[in-house]
This record gives structure tokens, sequence and C-alpha cells, in this order.
């Protein structure tokens, strides 16, 4: 028998025959788990749900560790660490998801916890219409961790606070400069998934961000202005905190700040664009990110975050954008935020394409509904944002290809005659099918004939996602690549937060719709 | 968990630190849901918590330790992490000492029959709707959610407050087969015998169904009737805004010129009337905030004049005004007229039902761009006439509250444990900048 077929047969029949682990889990020589009491207590939920039950069962034991420091001028507005610990189990019975939680992690409870779940799915059943159907995967035991250098929890609280109030400092000795607030947050995933087609995955994943905002206050208009610091979360340790780096920014973040004031208000109506990807990276996100999402697509997210009109379809067929446009979504990718071994339906993570030379070919999957496209296995997009949430569908790190030919943002520059040039993450919104976007930016910059000419204020540009990517005319090459990225994401119902990266090198775009914002109320 | 095992938890960590001041807060609850979408159950469950924030203060250094495990160890290890982190923080020249105990007003956010409320019942209301929704041939996907909760706040000078709170919640979305209508209905209450659930699924099945088709109307200013939902949405972050030391520092809407603020100004129309009341009986607030400061009735805007602002106690002592916590909830009065009313009164406007994907554009004029979504009609002499395609908009909750021509009586809009009271308002040259194909 074919382990497709096996898969199959345990998941229709609901038979109780096999111990979670027994069989399949002895392909391989178990890993060194860090606490191997957790496989014992696993064991004990799989074993519960089965009996009461369940073809299906997972359980996740996962511990969450969140540090936050916070500042405003030269004090220090918030240290809090958060640690939280739990577990959450899924069961299939009668063809129906069930799912309970809690976070008393004995053994007695977690074999209470899975009939509980095995209860809310028989109680659902009567409502189910399209039995649920798992793509099959094989069963893993693997440990995975992100590959950081520096633990960011050894680094003294101290160090961290002595760092945001120096770049606050900095800020401060700008003319003009009234305030500034600066931030470091540090999250830490530790992840155990177990399931009864005999997977074992243990999993650590790190993420950080480090920020800050400068404001200027002008007395005299009453008008205030603020520049958001350029930097990104990265799944990364303390090494990613430079320094140096954030110093350069924050003393440009002071000096703009103040610039803004005496900005050129921007002249409504179509401009040419080049979009920094500080900036870009929202707009791949919201434009081609979110559409791609296949539960999206089937209606599982009408109620809340929405559909998308990159509908099934369309696959295959919908030119969403021009030749030169290349987005990949990649789970592996380094240093990114949604990279991790294996998603939360026990699936091992990879890359594929989501638009390849401007046509939409693919979307992103779970075990669960990759059947309804045809497809024969998922693509591993399956997370939960704590031990008590549900896992779903969630973005993996989505990035746009960086151009073939060579050619960098002083090049560009160089190669446009007039255009506005955006940086950095403003204000955002797009539609709940995703054709209609508005983002504004941290800085606009006017160019004129090749050249940086001054600063503007009041800029959104507002697009239709096809007319958007089909204009793009230019993509710098892989040397200016910079990787971007949010570290929270909302999606579902109960609303579930999800870290993404996003890579993409400066781009052009031709004739986009741009508003003055400037208003008087 | 109850208040007295609350209590001897927060008595027990209380004698176990040697911190200046220590603040505690519980929360303990359990939230369980069903979600369903292409006329079938998807993802649904239940999950129980508890978490435990301690805060040490030393001097004037703070920190704070977050736990959700209750055994002895780790109860002693999250006291010993806050102090260390406290020890380890700098000097904090805004520190504000721990209050004394304080009197809270009772708030009215129980229910039994949500505490009993089950699976099956949860599974009923998504299954009346499915059925609904498939004898009209619509495909309805929606969300049932109950919780029951239990938080309370302490501090080592004596105060000590606990409350106790359930809910539901229950809202759908109704989507013609063909893509090209869509209509939402929602709805709250502390009370699941007061959950309109059927009416709530007929209301979205009426819209999806009258939502197909929708013709163009071109973007520009039009007198709109913001349903209840809607007008929730745009003012969401709306008493968050209300902050004085932000409006001082001269980065807020609130601001005036030099430093000051817009305190005791006529900014809105007399008939503007905006309070927030923790103890009203239609509409539970927040009884405590910022440090476990009790929350009052509290009048924000009263007859179109800035009344309060929020001062936290440091800002309040700074500035020699008395402490006011933000809002424990947004009532905004209204009129005595209908929904209809305001429809029927309409000589030309469009009807909004909710909006999404709000976000600032210029915090200064409070500037915020999103878009309607689930129920956009034109009217026409007081009438719903047609379907019409949705908007982006680019507008402020300041020139909605601005431009109101008329205001339908208040509706409850759930909000966790919570609640508002919010009205339907028939609103002036509100701006639509762009057409959106999203249906």
């Amino acid at each position: 028998m074919k382990r497709r077929d096996f898969v199959k047969l345990t998941a229709a029949s609901g038979a109780a025959f096999i111990l979670p682990g027994s069989l399949l889990s002895r392909q391989a020589p178990s890993p060194q788990f860090s606490d191997p009491d957790l496989r014992v207590i696993a064991d004990e939920a799989l074993n519960s749900a089965r009996m009461s039950g369940a073809s299906y069962a997972d359980i996740r034991i996962n511990r969450y560790r969140n540090q936050s420091i916070a500042t405003r001028e030269q004090r220090v507005t918030n240290i809090s660490n958060n640690e939280e610990y739990g577990f959450g189990i899924r069961v299939i019975v009668e063809g129906t998801w069930g799912f309970a939680a809690s976070n008393i992690v004995t053994k007695e409870e977690v074999a209470r916890v899975a009939k509980e779940a095995v209860l809310i799915a028989k109680a659902n059943s009567v409502i189910q219409k399209e039995p649920v159907k798992l793509a099959p995967v094989p069963s893993y035991q693997d440990v995975w961790k992100t590959p950081i250098k520096i633990n960011p929890f050894d680094i003294p609280v101290s160090d961290k606070v002595g760092l945001l109030l120096q770049l606050n400092q900095e800020a401060l000795k700008t003319k003009g400069v009234s305030f500034c607030t600066s931030s470091m947050q540090i999250a830490n995933e530790q992840k155990f998934f177990a399931s009864t087609e005999g997977s074992y995955i243990e999993q650590e994943l790190y993420r950080m961000l480090p920020s800050f905002t400068v404001t200027s206050v002008n007395k005299e208009t009453g008008r205030f202005e603020s520049r958001n610091s350029l930097t990104e979360p990265i799944g990364k340790g303390y090494e990613c905190v430079d320094a140096a780096a954030l110093m350069e920014d924050v003393r440009l973040a002071a000096q703009e700040s103040v610039m803004k004031h005496s900005a050129m208000p921007v002249v409504a109506g179509k401009h040419d664009l080049i979009l920094h990807p500080t900036n870009l990276w929202l707009t791949i996100h919201e434009s081609i990110g979110h559409p791609t999402e296949l539960d999206r697509a089937l209606g599982y997210e009408a109620n809340y975050a929405g559909t998308s009109f990159m509908t099934t379809d369309k696959l295959g067929k919908l030119k969403v954008g021009s030749e030169i446009v290349n987005i990949v979504a990649d789970k592996t990718q380094k240093d990114g935020l949604a990279t991790c071994g294996y998603d939360d339906d026990g699936v091992k993570t990879k890359e594929w394409h989501l638009i390849k030379d401007g046509m939409f070919v693919g979307y992103q999957t779970i075990r669960d509904q990759a059947h309804l496209i045809g497809e024969t296995e998922s693509t591993g997009c399956c997370y939960a944002d704590s031990w008590s949430s549900i896992p779903f569908q969630r973005m993996p790190n989505v990035s746009l290809r960086p151009g073939r030919n060579k050619l960098t943002l002083d090049q560009l520059i160089a190669d446009t005659e007039d255009a506005i040039m955006i940086k950095g993450r403003g204000s955002w919104s797009i539609d709940h099918q995703r054709y209609n976007f508005q983002f504004g930016g941290q800085t606009f910059w006017e160019i004129k004939k090749g050249k940086i000419t001054q600063m503007l204020r009041d800029v959104a540009y507002q697009a239709n996602t096809v007319e958007f990517w089909s204009s793009c005319d230019a993509i710098c090459s892989a040397d200016e690549y910079y990787l971007g990225g949010s570290f929270s994401d909302g999606k579902g119902e109960p609303g579930q937060s999800n870290s993404v990266s996003h890579g993409a090198c400066p781009a052009r775009f031709r004739q986009v719709n741009v508003l003055n914002t400037g208003r008087k109320v | 968990m109850t208040q007295d095992q609350a209590k001897q938890i927060f008595e027990k960590i209380l004698t176990g630190s040697s911190a200046d001041a220590l603040r505690i807060s519980i929360n303990d609850g359990k939230t369980s849901n069903v979600r369903f979408a292409r006329n079938t159950v998807t993802t649904s469950g239940t999950a129980q918590d508890t978490s435990i924030s301690i805060t040490a203060t030393f001097g004037k250094r703070t920190g704070s330790y977050s736990v959700n495990q209750f055994d002895e160890k780790t109860l002693t290890e999250a006291v010993k992490k806050a102090e260390e982190l406290a020890r380890l923080a700098p000097e904090d020249p805004e520190y504000m000492p721990p209050l004394e105990p304080q009197t809270y007003l009772p708030i009215h956010a129980q229910s039994p029959d949500t505490e009993k409320f089950s699976p099956d019942s949860r599974a009923s209301i998504a299954k009346e709707c499915v059925g609904m929704a498939g004898e009209k041939s619509l495909v309805a996907a929606g969300f049932v959610e109950q919780g029951k909760n239990f938080a309370m706040i302490g501090n080592n000078k004596g105060l000590f407050a606990a409350r106790d709170s359930t809910n539901i919640s229950y809202s759908v979305t109704a989507r013609t087969k063909d893509g090209t209508g869509s209509g939402w209905a929602g709805g709250g209450h502390t009370d699941v015998t007061k959950l309109e659930s059927s009416s709530i699924s007929k209301r979205a099945i009426e819209k999806g169904i009258a939502s197909m088709n929708p013709g163009e109307v071109s973007p520009g200013k039009y007198t709109v009737i913001l349903e209840a939902e809607a007008v929730s949405n745009l003012l969401g972050t709306f008493g968050f805004r209300m902050d004085a030391r932000s409006a001082d520092e001269g980065r807020s809407y609130f601001s005036e010129k030099g430093g000051a603020n817009k305190l005791g100004m006529q900014v809105f129309p007399e008939f503007v009337n905006l309070t927030s009341d923790p103890a009203d009986p239609d509409a539970p607030g927040a009884p405590w905030g910022e440090d476990g400061m009790p929350t009052r009735k509290t009048a924000w805007i009263e007859n179109g004049v800035v009344k309060n602002l929020r001062y936290s106690r440091f800002w309040a002592q700074k500035q020699g005004k008395e402490p006011v916590p933000a809002p424990a909830n947004l009532i905004l009065r209204g009129g005595n007229a209908s929904l209809e009313d305001l429809i029927s009164s309409t000589e030309k406007g469009i009807l909004v039902t909710r909006f999404w994907y709000i976000r600032d554009v210029d915090p200064m004029s409070m500037l915020m761009t999103g878009l309607t979504r689930d129920g956009t009609f034109w009217i026409e002499n007081g009438k719903i006439v047609r379907p019409v395609k949705n908007f982006r908009f680019n507008e402020s909750p300041v020139a909605m509250l601005k431009n109101i021509q008329l205001m339908s009586k208040p509706v409850r809009i759930q909000n966790g444990p919570f609640a508002n009271l919010i009205p339907a308002l028939k609103v002036k040259e509100f701006t639509f900048s762009s057409l959106s194909d999203a249906v």
C-alpha cells in the first residue's frame, strides 16, 4: 500500500487501530527533542482523541516568550516580558474539525481536552457539507531552529534600553525635533507538533523589531510631522541590531521630519512612481500576498478578511503584471519572519511561484484545502499564532524577484524623466477582494530629468492591483535587494497575527493615480 | 476563576515580594466559537486560559512579567523576574505611586444563560443561517463567538477590583453565487437570550440579494446614511485620540496652536453629545483604567463642546488637572429617528452598511481612508433604489460628526465584554475618492 492510500484509508475509516507514532515514526531515528516528556504528553492526547472517535488528530504544545521595551525621549515607558505556555488539539470526527486548548499541560488535561475537541467536532458535524480531506504528508521526526547567532533574551535589558535612549537623544539633537519614541520587540516560539500520522516536530523561531518615530511640531503653524524608522522586523537573533545603521537612520529621520514642514504639496494626478523596497514590500503584501491565499479565494474569509479577485478559474490564465514581474512565496527564505522548517500541519516548507512572468500561477495552500483546486499536496502555509488558536492558512514570505539586468537605484533614477520616489511604510488600505488600494509612505521625493529635486508631502497612491503591476516597467537588480516585512498581519475570526517578510528591489511604475491628502476639517 | 481564588493568589504573591510597589492583574477566560463558510462549518473550537501580569517597582524603577502558569515555582520566578527587570530599569521621571483603595461602579456584563450556551447551541445558529442562505441560493460565511471572562487588578497599597463578564457575538456575510452581491449583518450582547440571531441572518441574506449587480456612481461628495456599524467603524479609535497629553504636545487633532488644546471649544454642532459610562445598563464599559483608576460617567463632547480629554495621572499632576481615565465605552447620543426615517428623508444619497480597512492618512485632521463593503445602495427620493459599487473614502470622523444632519436611536455595538451605543447617521458631503470593483 502506498503511503498516500494509507493516509486516505485511515482518515476515511476513522478506525482507532493505530497508535500515534507506533508505525510510521519508526521509519527514522528520533532526533534529540529538548523535552522528551512532551512526546509522552502528545501521545496521551493523540490516543485520547483516537479512542474518542477522531480519524485524525494533532497537538501543538507551545511556549511563547516576548519582550517589549518602549521609550520616549529620555524615559523608559515600558519594560515587560511575557511567557505563555499551553497546548491546542485539533481533531477530525465525522469529517468535521474540532479544536480545544488549555494552558494546563498535563497528561490528564490533554486527555480531557482531546475529548472536548471531539465533542465540538460532533456538534458541528450537523452542518458539515464538505467532509474534511487532508492532502497527504510524509511523517517527520525533526528539530528545526531559526539560525540565530545571538539569543536576544541573553542581552541585558540595560543594553537594549541604552541603545534606545541613545537613538532618542541623537534625534533630539536636531533643531526642530520635538519628540522621539523608540522600541524593541523580541519574539520567540518554541513549538512541539505531533500528529496521528506519526510526525513529531520540534521548532524554535525567533523574530526581532527595533524601531523609532521622530516627531517635529511646528508651534506656529500648529502642524506636526513624523518620520518612522526604515528598519524592518526580521527573523534573526540580536545580531540584526546594527547600532550604527540605526543611529544613521535616526539622524536622517530627524532631519527629514523637520524638512517635511516645508516640503512641496504634491499635485494630484497621474505620476510615474519609483517605489523603494521599504515601501514596495507592503504593496506586495497587500496586493499579491493576500489575494493569492486559497482560503480567501474559496470564500473561507468572506465574513472578515474578504475574498479574492484571483478566483480559482483564473489560475494560470490571469495576467496580473508585466512580463518582468515574478513573485515567489517562500517559507524557507533566509531571515524571513514566516520562515520555519514545517508548518502547523506538519508539512515541510518550500518555495514556489505565485506570479511568473506576470501570470498568476500559484496559491498559498494548507492540507485541508489543496484538493479543492486539484492539488495533491499542500504548499505548507498553515499557522496558528498561539497554542490556543486554531491553525489556518497564513501568508508565507512573498517577494518580488530582482530584475534580470543590472540596474541600480541611481541608474533607475537617472533613467526617469518625471516621477515621485516613495520610501517607507505609511498609511495603507486595500479592499476586501484586493482590487483597489491606497498607500502612503514616510518620505516622498520629486524626480525631474533623472535627478532628485525636492521633498514632496501629502502623497498617497491609489490604484487597481492588475493595472498597477501591469505598469511596472523596471525592477532593479539583486544588489539592491531588501527584505521588509510585518511583525503583525491580522486575519481570521477570532483574529490571529502572523509575521511575514517581503523582499524587493526598487521598481518603477508608470502613470499611477496620486492623491493630495492635505485636508482641513 | 472566582474572586476568592484570585484574591488568594494575589495575596500570596504580595507576601513573596520585596518590591516597594507591586501591581498584579489576572485575566481568566474561556472563549468558544463556530466559524462557517461556503455554507458549511470550517474551524471551530474552545480555549481556556488564565494569565497573570506582575509589575514590580523599586523607587521609581519598574518592570513587568506575565505568565499563564499558576504553579508555585512559576509564580515565584515571575515575581523574581519582574523585580529583576525593575532593578535593571532606569528611574522613571514620570513614575506615579500606586493608588490607594478605590470604589468601582457595578457593571451589567454577566449572564448565566450565556455561560450555559453549549457547542450544540452555537452550531444551531450556524445551521439555521446556512439553511436560510441555501434556500435563497446564497453562500453564507459567519462567526459565532461566546466568551466568559474574569479580570482583577490589585496592588500592595490595598487596591483591589474584580469583574466578571460574558459575551456572545454573531456576524454573517451572505454572498450571491455569481459573486455580484454581498450583504453583512451582525450583533452581540452580554446575554445570549438578547441575541437576535435569526434576524441577523435574515438581514444579511436580504442585503446580499438586494446588492446584486451594483451600478456605478461617480466618486465625489455625497450625503450618506451610515448604519450604526459603519459609524462605529469610523469612531473606532476616536476615544483613544481624545488624549490631553498628545493634544498639549501638538500632535493631535485636539491640539491648538502654541501648545494649547481644544478643551472647552465648540468644535461640533450643538446636538453632538459623546459620553462614556461603565454602569450603563445597555452598554457595560470597563470599570477601571490606568493603574486601577475607577472609570465614571464622563462627558467627552457636550452639546458640541470638547468637555473632557483623557488625563493620565502623571499628565494631570503636571498640568494641575484631575486625572481622567480613557473612555470606559462610547455612547453617542442619537435622535429619535429610525434608520428608515433617515433613508426616507434623503433626496439623493448613499447607504453604507459597513466600512473596511480603515487607516490614518493624516493624524492632524484625523483624515482616514477605507472602503465601503457588503451592502452599499443608492437612495433617491427617500427610497433605496439600487445597489452601487463600493467606494474608497478619504474622510475624517471629525468631519462626519460636524456634518451630521439626522441621527437614529443608538444601537448596541458589542465590543468583547463591553459595548458601545452608536446611532446611524445621515451625514452631508462625505468624500468618496474612487470606486472599487470589490463585492
